[in-house]
């Protein structure tokens, strides 16, 4: 058996916040599309995102992080049904 | 041997009360647990020490035994010594989450006292629950006697923390004949036991806010492999340790544990393999047979998981005709786990011994000197020349 990787210890990750570097939005197949003019920055999306993929500044939700977004729509359909600003698109269409 | 041991407290006990003052002596920081039959009296007893102040432990009622070896988990996770004690269908609702802290080598010890698993439901004993937990990762140690469970509870603790292992660690006593019975057995002073076990120096614990880690990442095709490797090579680690472990704790009271014990094995044609209580019966068949010039011995595999196997194979290795007796059934048709694993170590001898398989006091089922003098004799039969007349095959009750 040649040389393996080294791996820690069952598992463990020892460093933090390194999901950031594992890509999950190559998983994706429908992608989120903002009307910016239906969104009231309410930030539902962004609490509701498994991904910390909403990208927000200044206390406004201003797009995607489309290297994790994973494509999932529960932003699209946990924004609030009187706005719905966020639309499911397929990748290619785009 | 080693010098005067000085331990000197002689004492009466159960196996259950033995096993409830290892674990008062050795206070570890957390006990989840859910009783079970026979372990019950374990839990019992040592919930007084915790109500009385005698430990510091953190004791966790759990609602299940699941929910018992989650929380046991969690707990060498955040970094500190655990312990629990179970029984059959506890230690089979255990099951998954048993993956889990091996997977993760958390070390942590369990106590099992062995008792059958339903159906047909019944208390008593035999080798079903922790045999069905064999694969699980987990280091398995069994114990003949009041005084070996006591013992074994603190090398235990020992060998699953070793930074070479790190994997979490069962000792096995069997159901009422040994957790209810009581025996004599020599103690050893709480300052000795706290010499013994020493500090428990969690690798990665969670509670390190300095140092924050993630325990239980999920692993995809590209990793999963290597961390299962790791883990493979750490348990066949641990049998050097055992081993190391033992001499030590031999060093301090005197008494002796290997990887398995050999008793009248010099010159034996015939042998019996027997593990736990049932290996003490097997002891006065062989002493009456040796009374007799007829060369009869016992070996008592102590350590089974990880299995030593070449250490097995080159005890066995003068003997003509070997009985392996299972107080299990695999129900593979092929008798019981450690006739497989013991038959399977022989075969790279050139001329090993022929080597039978007997599945024997299932659910309590006594085992008594002449159901073992009675394997003698078809053992020797075989050494003679004889045919075997069956592989596998129960052990007439
Ligand atoms: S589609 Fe899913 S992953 Fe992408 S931004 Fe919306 S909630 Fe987040
Ligand atoms: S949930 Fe809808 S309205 Fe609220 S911030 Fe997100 S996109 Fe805008």
């Amino acid at each position: 058996m040649g040389k393996r990787k080294e791996m820690p210890l069952g598992g463990v990750i020892l460093e933090a916040g390194s999901a950031e570097t594992y890509s999950t939005g190559g998983w994706r197949k429908l992608k989120p599309v903002l009307d910016k003019d239906k969104c009231t920055n309410c930030l539902i999306c962004w609490v509701m995102c498994p991904d910390s993929a909403i990208i927000v500044e200044d206390g406004k939700m201003v797009g995607f992080d489309m290297e994790h977004c994973k494509g999932c729509g529960i932003c699209a359909t946990e924004c609030p049904d009187k706005i719905k600003a966020i639309k499911m698109v397929e990748e290619e269409a785009a | 041997m080693a010098t005067v041991p000085s331990t000197k407290v002689q004492v009466g006990l159960t196996g259950n009360s033995a096993v409830a003052l290892a674990m008062k002596q050795i206070d570890p920081d957390v006990c989840p647990a859910y009783p079970i039959t026979p372990s019950t009296g374990v839990m019992e007893e040592f919930s007084s020490y915790v109500a009385d102040g005698k430990v510091t432990t953190e004791l966790i009622t759990a609602e299940s035994e699941h929910s018992a070896m989650s929380a046991c988990i969690g707990a060498s996770a955040a970094g500190v010594r655990v312990m629990t004690a179970t029984s059959s269908q506890g230690l089979a609702l255990m099951h998954e989450m048993l993956y889990i802290a091996s997977g993760l080598r958390l070390p942590m010890v369990m106590a099992v006292v062995n008792r059958a698993l339903s159906a047909p439901i019944n208390i008593h004993c035999d080798h079903s629950d922790s045999m069905a937990s064999r694969d699980a990762g987990w280091i398995q140690i069994y114990s003949e006697t009041v005084q070996e469970a006591y013992d074994n509870l603190f090398q235990a603790v020992r060998i699953s923390e070793h930074s070479k292992v790190l994997t979490p660690a069962m000792v096995c006593l069997d159901g009422f004949i040994t957790s209810h019975a009581v025996e004599g057995l020599t103690l050893l002073d709480d300052s000795e036991v706290k010499q013994f076990i020493g500090e428990f120096k969690p690798p990665h614990p969670l509670l390190d806010v300095e140092k924050p880690v993630t325990l239980g990442a999920m692993t995809l095709p590209d990793t999963y492999i290597e961390f299962k490797h790791d883990q493979s090579l750490a348990i066949a680690r641990a049998k050097d340790v055992v081993a190391e472990v033992g001499e030590e704790f031999d060093r301090l009271t005197g008494r002796v544990y290997g990887l398995f014990e050999e008793y009248m094995l010099d010159g034996a044609d015939v042998v019996i393999v027997v593990m736990s209580s049932a290996a003490g019966t097997t002891k006065v068949a062989v002493d009456e047979l040796r009374k007799k010039g007829k060369r009869a011995g016992l070996l008592r595999p102590r350590l089974f998981r990880p299995f030593p196997y070449k250490e097995i194979a080159e005890a066995l290795k003068g003997a003509k005709a070997v009985c392996v007796l299972d107080r299990v059934d695999s129900m593979s048709g092929f008798g019981g786990p450690l006739f497989n694993e013991v038959r399977s170590a022989l075969y790279d001898l050139e001329k090993g011994p022929r080597t039978i398989g007997r599945i024997f006091g299932l659910g309590g089922r006594d085992y008594k000197v002449e159901d073992a003098l009675g394997v003698f004799e078809e053992l020797f039969k075989i050494a003679d020349g004889g045919k075997v007349e069956s592989v596998v095959e129960y052990l007439a009750y």
